[in-house]
């Protein structure tokens, strides 16, 4: 039994190996890039837009509020990010409706990846805003006897994100599975509309944890402002 | 009883138990959650968007727990670098 997408291997060659999920995750990108470029080739500013560049409209504004929700006053300057991640992982989970598509989210290698660009993003924000002193400042947030529980916690919280990501969609594919060779009339269906609906939701989950991390780690700015 | 069984009978009824005490306790933290987050939107329907949000935010965390057992017992069923091992002998 194929646990991910990773074991469909296309081509290897020594050490460099093109299997699904490399594949899938191009073909993504491929659809993100060509389908935002097509969009935006004519962006007009007066009542008559056109419907495509209403949707794209709609998407950056709730994706700008919901950063400033959390607490980052300049959603634009983290909505790059974010907002990527909130469409990369949206989209590769929506498009389970295409037979014969495996989301390459449901392979540990592209989960981890994700989880380190998180990582990386974090104290990367917190020194761009607060400056290097500014961002290890807000290890000893709270007190200073929390500094190791807030080192192990950076830790543990990325594999946390790359796990919970993992399991939920590589669940949903796998119970899809078992249920075709049990009773494969209507529950695999019903199975399958359930994981269209969790990996929105963890698409959800994993760019606003991505945006809380963030804002925590710029922190210190924060609490200066509003005093 | 040979190693081999033991491995078997140790993996398989691991793997049954963690599955099986590992979804109690989260299904019935998101139990509780969903019951104070029912009731506080009973008490201020205004804020329903927020407390949404947050309900979901919440159980998606507690999930995380519940996956995490899932996750090691099917490592526990295909992939198990026991049973790996010892079946390579």
């Amino acid at each position: 039994m194929k646990l991910s997408p990773d074991e469909t291997i296309f081509w290897q060659h020594g050490f460099f190996t093109i299997n699904l999920t490399i594949v899938t995750t191009w073909a993504i990108m491929l659809l993100l890039v060509i389908v935002a470029k097509l969009i935006t080739r004519n962006l007009k500013t007066n009542l008559n837009i056109s419907r495509w560049q209403c949707i794209l409209e709609m998407i950056v504004t709730t994706i700008n509020n919901q950063i400033k929700e959390v607490g980052l006053d300049n959603p634009e300057k983290y909505i790059g990010f974010i907002g990527t991640l909130f469409l990369f992982i949206g989209i590769s989970n929506l498009c389970i409706i295409f037979p014969g598509y495996e989301p390459p989210t449901a392979s540990l290698s592209t989960t981890t990846a994700l989880a380190i660009c998180v990582f990386f993003a974090v104290p990367f924000f917190g020194v761009k805003e607060g400056g290097i002193g500014g961002y290890l400042k807000t290890y000893l947030q709270p007190t200073w006897i929390m500094l190791p529980f807030n080192l192990i916690g950076e830790i543990t919280r990325t594999l946390a994100l790359a796990v919970r990501l993992f399991g939920n969609i590589m669940s949903g594919g796998m119970i899809v599975a078992i249920l075709l060779s049990i009773s494969p009339f209507i529950f695999p269906v019903i199975m399958n509309v359930l994981g269209l609906l969790t990996g929105m939701v963890q698409a959800y989950i994993f760019s606003i944890l991505a945006t809380v991390y963030i804002a925590g780690s710029i922190q210190v700015k924060h609490s200066k402002k509003k005093n | 009883m040979d190693s081999v069984t033991t491995i078997a009978i140790a993996s398989i009824i691991t793997a049954g138990f963690t599955t099986g005490i590992g979804t109690m306790f989260p299904a019935m933290a998101e139990g509780k959650s969903v019951a104070s987050a029912l009731s506080s939107l009973a008490q201020q329907p205004d804020a329903s968007s927020t407390i949404t949000r947050t309900l979901f935010v919440g159980l998606a965390m507690i999930e995380s727990t519940a996956i995490y057992c899932f996750v090691v017992s099917m490592i526990l069923i295909f992939a198990n670098p026991f049973w790996n091992h010892i079946i390579a002998k």
